[in-house]
């Protein structure tokens, strides 16, 4: 257990801290300090919302605006509002306007999946793309790819049932006496080992054509993303992340321990299971529309911990890091000269990511 | 503040103002039965139990400390009452209802638990945990009502961590956290607050400082029932000491008219002497040295 003991006084030597403003709303008559809608409100996170938020729009303007054809902004805002010449429209509403919001609702759901996943294991490394939901959607999409010789839209079916099989696996495997972090990161990984030497497999005795698009698939591109996946992935958003926001407030409490957790009122299982399955369906739907672009999930609910400076979920903040990463991603892999998918893009800055957070969790002591 | 409906002695705790100022729980409810009990209670892990048929009652407005060897079932005991563990046979009361027969958020709002060893979450800050400790009086729309934030200053303010408020947890001494701990249970504002081994990992000032908190806890009302391991503390601030060997209880009672050598040596095999703590006259435990000790001791 942890019993350092520092000498320094806490509190002192930092800066001021914005604290929690109150805002109530509806005041009960009769009932002094009861009131009908009560809530916090971090003036930091406003901030960061609001940052996000201006930096989501300056990607969309460049995405929108720049390129091979270049389309002045002013022309873009018209477009956008439906009054653009021709070809602006179908440059803009036909190639990049979809693409770009495949990218932001992709990102956001895969933000989000993640700041769940990270919540329920305590750890910022049990992401959906580390304890094998990836490579379990990877399975299914092979399979589709290179045994059925299926369409996109049934290799995108197959990602899904492989993600769904393999965290459902995952969970049951780790199940024992409830499920813990650790158990549930190291099962995954385990699992996720395997099925990788399955997908080896399965690409080494598929045929060239379909190898090249399962490399493709696997690696994860926004390109060609039509308005066709901008329905489904948007209306997987509309329900899932009012899902994942209403549960994150008892996730913050989960994240105290299981007995603690109890005794606060929480139904533990019932709340871990429904946290896991709002996080899969979130990471699956993003994978169905992207393949598995990796350490989104991963850097997301990190970059939006560090950036609020609160513990808990931060589902919102994550859904928002999440959108304005990938869509970045996606932008520098559109402009890059002979053209990359976006998922080489997010593998680069994830992985080394990913170096910076082992060798800082190694030092702190802990695994 | 609670819809919950409460029957038994009809205190609910939660609407009650003030860390300090809990009025003293009425001894017993009008049928003779304590707030919080247990009848013929068998828990254990994968079957095994580890408590057998197990009757227990913890006396209103009492400071309760359960002592025992290690693996005794102090702790299972102490996670039974809480509703953390499910017993196998028998059942726990609470306000004279079976405690599974209630809501999770229902018990929360009446009984508090602070487990042993607990964690917190990387990052968080003093205020932000013990907020956490208001989780069952919140719902949907009211996330943060003035009940919530008068709870907290309270709290607060009753275990001197009010100046931390903005500090990491993770940079706390390991006293100064176990007093932000105890803030947030605090802050749950429930008549009964059950500690497991909440010295653990502390030195002895820093256990004494906790006990003391504790104490002054129990002054203002509340009915404290922890797990400790140090029997010499337990004898000091226990005014109701219930002894555990393998599962089963073996002595209960006033402290003074329980710890005798013979208890010791049943409870934890050791033999000792007890003798009057010169400070507050409650019983000092004493192990007796080993031979060759004892002659080098007297040699020197």
């Amino acid at each position: 257990m942890r019993a350092r003991i520092s000498t320094a006084p806490a509190g002192s030597g930092r800066a001021a801290r914005l604290r929690p403003v109150t805002v109530r709303i509806g005041a009960k008559r009769g009932r002094p300090g009861r009131s009908a809608i009560s809530f916090r409100l971090s003036p930091r996170a406003c901030l960061v919302i609001a940052a996000l938020v201006a930096a989501g729009l300056v990607i969309s303007a460049l995405t929108l605006s720049t390129g091979s054809y270049h389309v002045p902004l002013s022309d873009v805002v018209r477009t956008v509002l439906g009054n653009g010449s021709t070809l602006d429209r179908f440059i803009i509403t036909r190639l990049r306007e979809p693409r770009l919001l495949t990218a932001l609702a992709v990102g956001a759901a895969l933000g989000a999946g993640g700041a769940l996943f990270q919540s329920v294991s305590r750890n910022p490394l049990g992401s959906p793309d580390i304890i094998g939901f990836d490579t379990g959607a990877a399975t299914g999409a092979l399979v589709v790819i290179t045994l059925i010789h299926g369409t996109a839209a049934q290799t995108a079916a197959g990602a899904v049932l492989g993600g769904l099989a393999t965290a459902a696996a995952v969970y049951f495997l780790a199940m024992r006496h409830g499920v813990h972090g650790y158990r549930l990161i190291l099962v995954g990984i385990g699992v996720g080992a395997l099925l990788s030497a399955v997908n080896g497999y399965l690409l080494i005795r598929a045929s060239e054509n379909d190898a090249q698009s399962a490399a493709l698939w696997l690696i994860g591109s926004l390109n060609g993303r039509g308005w066709d996946y901008v329905g489904p992935e948007a209306l997987a958003l509309a329900v899932l992340l009012p899902a994942a926001w209403w549960i994150s407030r008892a996730l913050g409490v989960l994240e105290l321990g299981d007995d603690l957790s109890r005794g606060l009122g929480l139904r533990v299982e019932w709340l871990r299971g429904t946290a896991l399955l709002v996080g899969v369906a979130l990471a699956a739907s993003a994978t169905a529309a992207a393949g598995p672009v990796g350490f989104v999930a991963l850097s997301a609910p990190q970059i939006a911990r560090r950036l609020t400076a609160t513990a808990g979920p931060n589902t919102l903040t994550s859904a928002l890091a999440g959108a304005v990463l990938l869509a970045g991603s996606d932008l520098a892999a559109q402009r890059f000269p002979s053209g990359l998918p976006v998922g080489v893009v997010t593998a680069v800055l994830g992985g080394l990511y990913l170096a910076w957070l082992l060798s800082r969790e190694w030092r702190k002591g802990r695994p | 503040m609670s819809p919950d409906t409460n029957t038994g002695t009809g205190t609910d705790t939660g609407t009650r103002a003030g860390t300090g100022t809990v009025e003293p729980e009425v001894a017993v409810d009008a049928a003779g039965r304590h707030r919080l009990s247990a009848r013929k209670l068998t828990v254990g892990y994968q079957g095994k139990p580890v408590i057998e048929e197990l009757d227990v009652h913890i006396p209103d407005g009492s400071f309760t400390v359960i002592v025992g060897a290690n693996g005794c079932g102090k702790s299972t005991l102490l996670r039974t009452l809480a509703r953390v563990l499910s017993p196998i046979r028998g059942q726990v009361f609470l306000d004279g209802e079976p405690i599974h027969a209630l809501s999770p958020k229902q018990v929360a709002r009446r009984l508090g638990l602070l487990p042993q060893g607990p964690v917190a979450p990387d990052g968080i800050t003093v205020l932000d945990l013990v907020a956490r400790g208001r989780h069952p009086h919140q719902n949907l729309l009211s996330r943060w009502s003035e009940a919530d934030e008068r709870a907290v200053r309270d709290a607060m303010a009753a275990t001197d961590t009010a100046e931390l408020a903005d500090a990491y947890v993770d940079e706390l001494s390991g006293g100064q956290r176990q007093r932000v701990w105890l803030a947030m249970a605090l802050a749950q504002e429930t008549g009964i607050l059950l500690l497991d081994e909440p010295t653990t990992f502390l030195d002895l000032a820093h256990q004494v400082e906790v006990l003391n908190l504790c104490a002054r806890l129990h002054a203002a009302g509340r009915t404290l029932v922890a797990v400790l391991h140090d029997l010499n503390l337990a004898c000091r601030y226990a005014d109701h000491l219930i002894a555990m060997r393998d599962g089963a209880i073996a002595a209960v009672g006033r402290p003074g008219e329980v710890v005798t050598p013979e208890l010791i040596e049943d409870v934890f095999g050791l033999p000792c002497r007890v003798i009057d703590d010169p400070e507050t006259g409650t019983p000092l435990v004493i192990p007796l040295a080993p031979n060759p000790l004892q002659q080098e001791a007297s040699s020197s």
